[in-house]
This record gives C-alpha cells, sequence and structure tokens, in this order.
C-alpha cells in the first residue's frame, strides 16, 4: 500500500490552448473531501519513471466526489506538464497523493483579497466556492493574457459580477497592485498565486503599506521531492547508488535494499538523519541545525547536489 | 472479533473500574526502552494488529458504556468541558463525519449509517439510540455535532484551527485530561498550550512537532503514546476538579500502592478534517492499576527503571513528586536488577 488514490480521467477540456482541465473520479469507493486551497501530487506514468506535479483542486469541496485540476503547459517543461497535455485522455488512470492544504482561507478575516495571475486562477475556483456557502467577504482580481491564459474568464465574470475584475495584459490592462492594497479595509487578508513576480509584487506592495505579514498569503507548493540526478556511494560496502531526479535519497536506498529507519518522511522527525563524509549536500529539511549539516543529512527530502557524488557512512 | 462491552463501572467514588485480562493485554504499554525522554513520537496511524488498540483510528473497548455514562455526568456537572468557536462549526461536521464513518465501518455489531444525500441515520445499538438528521444542520440534532458524537465514543477530541503557521484550539469536547482544562486553553497556540511542559521547549520537540502537524495531510492520520500517572481510575482529573483529587496523591502507601496507582496512557490520534482544514485531536486514555500492570512481570520491570531514572522536572510536571519513591520501592520486586543498580 503507497497510501495513493487511484484516479481515472472523467472528462478533459481543452479551455485555452495552453491550459487543459481534467476531471477526475474514483477508481473504487470515493475520493476524500478537501478544503478549499488545496493541492494534490499527481503521479504520472511516463515511460520508464513516474513524473510528481502539484495541482491545485477546483471544484467546490462541497462537491468532492469528482476531483478537478487545470495543467498549463510549461515552456520549460521537466515532462510533467507536457505529459498532462499530450498523453492523457479520457478513460486513463493517474494516482494522487492524498489532499494537502498550504494556501487555506484565514479564519479570523473580515474580507478575503484574491489575486490570481495566469494558472494561479486555481485555487481561487474553490475558494470563492466556500466564500459564496459562507456568505463571506472578497474580491477576485485576474491579471491574465487574453486568449492564452484567461481559462474561466467568462464565467467568474458572470458569476461574480462587481466582486471581480480581469486585467488582460495582451490588451494593455494593468493591475496596480498598490492602488489596490492600499483601498482594502482593516482586517483584510490577501491571497496571491501566479508568477513568482506577482507574488513578490503583492509581498513587496504590502510590506511598504504597513501589512502584517500574517495577513499576506501566497501559494508555495512544498517541492515534492524531485531535484537532480546524483550519485551516492555507501562508503561500507562502496556500492554506488545512482539516484535519478525524481526518486528521494531515501526512496533509492530503500530501493537497494539498505536499510534507513524513517518515520515522518518529510524532513520533521530527524529519525532518519545519516552521516555522510563528503559530497555537496542541497539540505531540504527542517530539523538539522546549521553545524549539524556539515556532517548530516535527512536523506527524506534532501539530496546530492547535482552531478555530484555523496558518501554516505552507510 | 466484535467487541464484548461491559456493564457499568465507576470512575469516581467507589472506582469499581477495573481491566479483564483481555483488556490489559491489549494495553498500550507506551516505553519502548528503559529511559523515557521526550521525543517527537509520530508514527503514521495506520492499521495495527486485530485485536490490539491500534486496529482502528477510534477504538471501542470494553469500558465503552462506562466511559459515555461519565462523560455525561461530567458534561452536566460542567458545560464548559464542550467548547466550540464561530468558525468551527464546519470543522465539528467533518468530526461528526469522520467519527461516524469510522466507528460504522469498524464496528458494525455497533454502529450503522445510513446516509442519503444529506439525509443520515445514525443507529447506535449499544446505548438504544438511533437519530435521523440532516448534515450540515445543526437544528436537527440535539447537541451541536461535536458534542453529539463526541457523547457516543470513547477519548476526548480537540479540534484545531490552522491558520498564521499554527494551531489553535479553538473547539473540543474535553472530559477526561490529565490535569489540565479546556476551558482555559482554548483559543490558545500550540505552543502556548504546551507552555507548561519541561524540558521539551528547550529540545525543540515542539517546533518540530508543530511542523509536522501542519503538513498532515488528508487521509494520513498520525499517532502518537504519551503517559502520566493518576491516582485511583479517574478519568476526570481535569484542572477545575483538582480540589477533588489532587490531595489523593497523599494517600498513597506500601500496601496502598498497588491498587491505588495507575499508569494512564494516552493514545493520541491526528487526522486531517478534509473539509474545513482543521486538525482532529483525539485522545484516548487508558487506565491500568499497577496489581493490573504487574501481571506483565517485564512492564513492572521496565515501568520500575523509567520511573526510577525519570528526570525530577518530568515527574514534577506529571505530579508523581509526591508518591513516585513508593512506586519505584514497590516495583523494584520485578526488576531482577534492581538490587545491583540501587
Amino acid at each position: 500500500m503507497n497510501g495513493l488514490l487511484d484516479v481515472r480521467v472523467a472528462a478533459v477540456r481543452q479551455l485555452t490552448p495552453l491550459v487543459r482541465e481534467f476531471t477526475l473520479e474514483a477508481e473504487h469507493g470515493a475520493l476524500p473531501g478537501f478544503s478549499a486551497g488545496s493541492h494534490v501530487v499527481v503521479h504520472m506514468p511516463a515511460p520508464g519513471r513516474t513524473l510528481r506535479n502539484a495541482y491545485s483542486l477546483l471544484g467546490d469541496p462541497a462537491e468532492a466526489q469528482r476531483y478537478r485540476i487545470a495543467v498549463r503547459l510549461q515552456e520549460d517543461s521537466r515532462g510533467g506538464s507536457r505529459f498532462m497535455h499530450e498523453q492523457v485522455n479520457e478513460g486513463d488512470r493517474l494516482q494522487l497523493s492524498p489532499p494537502a492544504n498550504l494556501f487555506g482561507l484565514h479564519s479570523e478575516a473580515r474580507h478575503h483579497l484574491l489575486i490570481a495571475g495566469g494558472i494561479g486562477i486555481t485555487p481561487f475556483l474553490a475558494q470563492i466556492a466556500e466564500l459564496e456557502r459562507r456568505g463571506a467577504s472578497f474580491a477576485l482580481h485576474y491579471a491574465c493574457r487574453g486568449g492564452l491564459t484567461d481559462a474561466y474568464r467568462g464565467e467568474l465574470a458572470g458569476r461574480l459580477g462587481a466582486r471581480f475584475a480581469a486585467y488582460d495584459a495582451s490588451a494593455g490592462e494593468r493591475l496596480d497592485l498598490a492602488a489596490l492594497l492600499r483601498s482594502q479595509p482593516l482586517a483584510t487578508h490577501v491571497y496571491v498565486c501566479g508568477p513568482q513576480r506577482l507574488i513578490d509584487g503583492v509581498r513587496s506592495v504590502a510590506a511598504s503599506l504597513g501589512w502584517p505579514q500574517g495577513r499576506v498569503h501566497w501559494e508555495a507548493f512544498a517541492a515534492a521531492a524531485p531535484g537532480e540526478p546524483f550519485v551516492a556511494e555507501l562508503a561500507a560496502s562502496g556500492r554506488r547508488l545512482e539516484v535519478p531526479a525524481d526518486l528521494s535519497l531515501l526512496e533509492a536506498l530503500e530501493q537497494a535494499d539498505v536499510a534507513v529507519p524513517s518515520l515522518c518522511r518529510g524532513g520533521v522527525c530527524g529519525q532518519c538523519a545519516t552521516r555522510y563524509s563528503s559530497g555537496a549536500v542541497e539540505h531540504r529539511d527542517s530539523f538539522l541545525a546549521e553545524a549539524e549539516r556539515a556532517w548530516q543529512l535527512m536523506p527524506c527530502v534532501s539530496r546530492g547536489c547535482a552531478g555530484s557524488t555523496l558518501v554516505l557512512d552507510l | 472479533m466484535p467487541v464484548t462491552l461491559k456493564p457499568l463501572e465507576s470512575y469516581r467514588d467507589d472506582f469499581s473500574f477495573a481491566n479483564s485480562p483481555a483488556a490489559i493485554a491489549r494495553f498500550p504499554f507506551p516505553f519502548p526502552d528503559d529511559h523515557y525522554l521526550y521525543s517527537v513520537n509520530i508514527e503514521p496511524a495506520t492499521a495495527g494488529a486485530p485485536g490490539s488498540v491500534f486496529e482502528h483510528c477510534f477504538d471501542i473497548d470494553e469500558h465503552y458504556r462506562s466511559e459515555t455514562a461519565e462523560r455525561a455526568r461530567v458534561l452536566a456537572r460542567d458545560p464548559q468541558r464542550f467548547v466550540v468557536m464561530p468558525h468551527m462549526h464546519e470543522a465539528c461536521w467533518d468530526a461528526l463525519e469522520m467519527l461516524m464513518t469510522h466507528l460504522a465501518a469498524d464496528y458494525p455489531e455497533h454502529f450503522r449509517l445510513t446516509r442519503k444525500g444529506n439525509q443520515w441515520t445514525w443507529e447506535n445499538f449499544a446505548l438504544d439510540i438511533c437519530q435521523r438528521f440532516t448534515f450540515g444542520d445543526a437544528d436537527t440534532l440535539p447537541y451541536e455535532p461535536l458534542e453529539y458524537i463526541g457523547r457516543q465514543v470513547q477519548g476526548d477530541f480537540a479540534l484545531l484551527d490552522q491558520r498564521d503557521g499554527d494551531l489553535y484550539m479553538d473547539a473540543g469536547i474535553v472530559t477526561g485530561p490529565a490535569d489540565w482544562s479546556l476551558a482555559f486553553d482554548a483559543g490558545m497556540s500550540f505552543k502556548q498550550w504546551h507552555a507548561p511542559v519541561p524540558m521539551a521547549h528547550q529540545m525543540g520537540v515542539f517546533d518540530r512537532a508543530l511542523k509536522y502537524l501542519l503538513n498532515i495531510p488528508v487521509e494520513r492520520p498520525m499517532r502518537r503514546l504519551n503517559w502520566t500517572m493518576t491516582i485511583n481510575p479517574r478519568l476526570d482529573t481535569s484542572s477545575e476538579t483538582f480540589h477533588e483529587w489532587g490531595h489523593e496523591r497523599g494517600l498513597v502507601t506500601a500496601d496502598n500502592v498497588g491498587r491505588l496507582v495507575h499508569l494512564r496512557v494516552e493514545l493520541q490520534h491526528m487526522a486531517r478534517l478534509p473539509r474545513s482544514n482543521a486538525l482532529l485531536f483525539g485522545i484516548r486514555t487508558y487506565l491500568i492499576s499497577l496489581d493490573e500492570l504487574a501481571t506483565n512481570p517485564a512492564w513492572a520491570c521496565r515501568l520500575h527503571r523509567v520511573l526510577r531514572g525519570l528526570p525530577d522536572a518530568i515527574a514534577d510536571y506529571k505530579g508523581l513528586t509526591r508518591y513516585r519513591q513508593t512506586v519505584v520501592d514497590w516495583l523494584s520486586r520485578f526488576d531482577p536488577e534492581a538490587e545491583a543498580a540501587a
């Protein structure tokens, strides 16, 4: 049992030349419920390896029998979005991690200001459904590119009326973040999802206007495992393991039948901390102190730097 | 194997509560080692061995009737043992759904849930309850949803709102706490309600535990064991009733220690509530007298060593200081190496 959800693609819709929407149903039983702002990691069976990408669930959380995700084709795709666009069709089977929410609505907000850039619209589709059900005060601002990254724009305009504004960059329309944030009532929480420069823009404008950090939320997917390939060498036996990009060091060790105790598998508990004697390490855990990182790493999340050889005391 | 429920026993006054040999055999003895120190001892709450307390997410055992009756008694006397803040109503329905679906699936001989859209029928054969209600409409239940289901399940529950990278105790039904108070802790953040715990803060235990809890996804529940000791099989050792039980720590003698002193183990269950994104924190308490515990000499030997070596600050925090030596002396007979180590 790997704890993944088996789903079948029930419907595919091409929303724009760049954005494709997928409706997913449980292969057996029911899908678990989810909260607005949740994402799943889609495991894609590419030839020879498994690709993993995180996507926001954009359906109404009250109707969790089906999940919907929308995928923007990335120009510099490492394979995931291209696979979803070119290989996945109705009736195909995929696997998902269960939903997790790193972008939830704040229970103390009196007004919710939602700012989307392009495909960053997806978590807000679930959130507006939730906010409408609660009768909460909110507004959605959508920066997009007409005909390319403006999925759901017409539908949202009709549904939300004055609570919705779109800014089409290809028509020269511009979202003035400073004016928008300056005009918000007290106890507003702002949520932003989109390109990094939009997130940075909202954060810096909010900071310059004196917004407390706790009222500024942005979608930051916990980079789920993948990295660059590297080689791990086991000092005791001299064995060399090739660790591919989409496998964690811990998984690679387990595949090679090297026993490493583990508990949380998320870089937190410290159980799998392993000594190393040489090699450049990309530390991703939240457990080890800086000094400890000179000779220890946590293989559940951390890995050797690209192309390097990491010598482990195993 | 269906669970056989014992007739009513008491957790107060005459303290008729006792464990059957089967209950002793499945007691979650919490010490994997001769030394105890705080750690982030969290593990996935995967299905455990059949018959064990880990088999199901929400364990129902032979004390079911007694524990639900005790909860009703405590709530009648002190309604503040149930708290729900206005933004937690959805989380309460989430919790009701989680508990009802698990109980009905895991104990079909005692519970049945029938769902037709939002029209639900809940049957509890053990307590002779049949309730039709509309999911999401609190007016169709005799109590708030968390209190309603909380009155029919063993163990305490806190619902934690997740915001600001923290967890806040904004709802709960807690009638059997180990020397704390829901009404006092209500609204506190994770580190605020853990503030009294010695040593663990400095060890970074709470930083790590909080980070871990914040990231629990739906359908990936976690669990851990915690422990303390209680005089008499008293479930309600809430701060509010300290005047009723605190003095009993002074009653322990070499003659009555085996009967009076109980190891109290909490099986804590942490699960993401899917629609509200709140965290359900279940605290399922197991009590065992030292007489009962010593029917397993390996446990008695292990407990002897743990208590003997327990740092004073932890013993103090757990309220053991007044009677710890009496317990250690009594347990030493079960430790073959006690003489040499003494």
